[in-house]
């Protein structure tokens, strides 16, 4: 199979200096592939550096050592060909669902007469619609995300950056929000980056699975093709397996 | 489905205190004074006047212009106008001018240090080189209290894009979005609710200057009033002057908070 390289990075460290004087190394010489229309998870334990990783890829921070590169250019800055979906939602509370995803698309100068539309397809797809005029605090946790994928979708990026996107979901809305992001991702095959600590949450989704290691600085530890058909069942023999092999080679717990 | 229309009231007790209070600050108020000619163990008429007659003089000033030169309602009229105007004066001058040195880093830098220069002057300060430039007129009162009202406009303002959330901003960049529209679509929205606290203290300020500028230059005002009170030995028209001050600036606050609570719905959840 002919693989397209989307993302790649080459030995990324970084460091972060900490109240003047503190080094503290972050990553570690993370070299790491990612495929165009490919969901890679990067999976891994809390001080990992993994969020980090995907800032540095979102061009929010430089690395200290080493490059990313998408389709070939290295990554200088943040730029609309890259989506980020945050962790926290960071939806404007004074905008209704509407006007955030609009806002978005003002922010990358999308043309003006694109926007109505724009919009309305997004949030069709994220299932929102009929929402359109509610304010954040009207929604739930699970429909806020919502909005945030549907605004980094909107700008229709090269690759979307997902940080944890449903860490601060109850159990069972986040199930239901990972089978609707592999419902979104395969409706359009957008190349995902998906960032998480959930074990079983980097098994559903993943084409792939980056493990990095705990304790900082966080280093790649090892790459785990999961080819299981979809949707995935997590009572299925090979999906268990599987997620024996994984939590047996790494300490999810701190 | 609509929901049901409850109407929320506040208990009687806490309806009713705050008239008993005042009720009981008058009440003593007008006992511990001597009557006009009376001269007794109580405050004498000279040192204070009693409520009562500073209402009956109050009545009797919404016609007559002696001995002061003008009714009660000019005076409160003239006032008004020259605090208000520089109150709009100094929301147009010190909010855009706060707003942006929170996000330029070169409006900062350029006026920063005249700002920390000026800030420790008071306003009243100003009094003798007003008088030189605009004479005695609304012109040189109205600048002066303009100073008074910058101060919290300009670092409200400042203070409220210094603390939009740094996420917010971060995520317009992954939009790719420019200086500008950070600036309009995210650091002004977030700084609208410590902007409409300066308005608040801003008006406070402004009511406050506007005596002092009255005090010492002036014809007509409630400042003006109070200074004429004084200047005749009539603790009723100085008492007068002081009651006319308060009541105006808790109807003005009022409506700023009014609007305020309207214009912010969106933003304060």
């Amino acid at each position: 199979m002919n693989k397209h390289v989307k993302i790649s990075a080459e030995n990324v460290s970084k460091e972060f200096i900490q109240k003047g004087t503190q080094r503290v190394p972050v990553l570690k010489d993370i070299s790491l592939q990612v495929f165009d229309q490919e969901l890679l998870v990067v999976l891994g334990p809390g001080q990992s550096g993994k969020t980090t990783l995907l800032r540095i890829i979102a061009g929010l921070e430089k690395p200290t050592q080493g490059r990313i590169t998408l389709d070939g250019e290295e990554i200088r800055g943040p730029g609309p060909d890259r989506g980020l979906v945050f962790q926290s939602y960071m939806l404007f509370p004074w905008k209704t669902v509407e006007a955030n995803v609009r806002l978005g698309l003002e922010m990358a100068q999308v043309p003006k007469e694109k926007h109505a539309e724009t919009v309305r397809h997004y949030l069709d797809l994220v299932g929102l619609n009929g929402f359109e005029k509610y304010y954040p605090h009207q929604l739930s946790g699970g429909m806020k995300q919502r909005v945030g994928i549907a605004r980094a979708f909107s700008t229709q990026p090269k690759v979307m950056l997902m940080d944890e996107p449903f860490g601060q979901l109850d159990a069972q809305t986040r199930l239901f929000m990972e089978r609707e992001t592999e419902r979104i991702w395969l409706s359009d095959k957008r190349t995902t980056i998906f960032i998480t600590n959930n074990i079983d949450e980097a098994l559903l989704l993943g084409d792939r699975i980056v493990t990095l290691e705990g304790k900082l600085p966080g280093r790649m530890k090892k790459s785990y093709e999961v080819n299981l058909p979809r949707p995935r069942d997590p009572m299925d023999m090979e999906f268990l397996k599987l997620r024996h092999t994984i939590t047996s080679e790494q300490e999810l717990t701190l | 489905m609509a929901y049901q229309t409850v109407k929320a009231r506040k208990s009687l007790k806490l309806r009713v205190l705050p008239w008993l209070s005042l009720t009981a600050v008058i009440l003593i108020w007008q006992f511990c004074v001597s009557p006009p000619g009376v001269n007794d163990w109580r405050i004498p008429g000279v040192l204070l006047a009693r409520p009562y007659d500073v209402l009956l003089l109050g009545i009797e000033k919404l016609t007559d212009v002696n001995p002061d030169g003008a009714t009660l309602l000019v005076h409160a009229w003239v006032s008004l106008q020259e605090s208000l105007s520089a109150f709009l004066l100094s929301l147009l001058v010190g909010i855009p001018l706060g707003l942006m040195m929170g996000w330029f880093g070169v409006v900062r830098g350029l006026f920063r240090p005249v700002f920390e220069m000026w800030r420790p002057i008071p306003p009243v300060a100003w009094i003798p080189l007003a008088i030189f430039w605009f004479g005695i007129g609304m012109e040189g009162k109205i600048f002066i209290i303009w100073l008074g009202g910058m101060t919290p406009c300009i670092i409200n303002a400042y203070m409220g894009v210094k603390t939009t959330n740094p996420v917010h901003i971060q995520m317009a960049r992954t939009f790719g979005a420019s200086d500008w529209k950070i600036f309009t679509s995210i650091c002004i929205p977030s700084a609208l609710p410590m902007v409409f606290g300066a308005l608040q203290i801003a008006l406070g300020n402004c009511w406050t200057t506007l005596v002092a500028a009255e005090l010492l230059a002036s014809d007509q005002g409630l400042g003006y009033l109070i200074t004429a009170g004084r200047s005749i030995g009539r603790t009723d028209i100085v008492v007068l002057g002081m009651i006319s001050l308060g009541i105006t600036g808790v109807i003005i606050s009022q409506i700023i908070y009014r609007i305020e609570a309207k214009l912010l719905a969106g933003i304060r959840r």
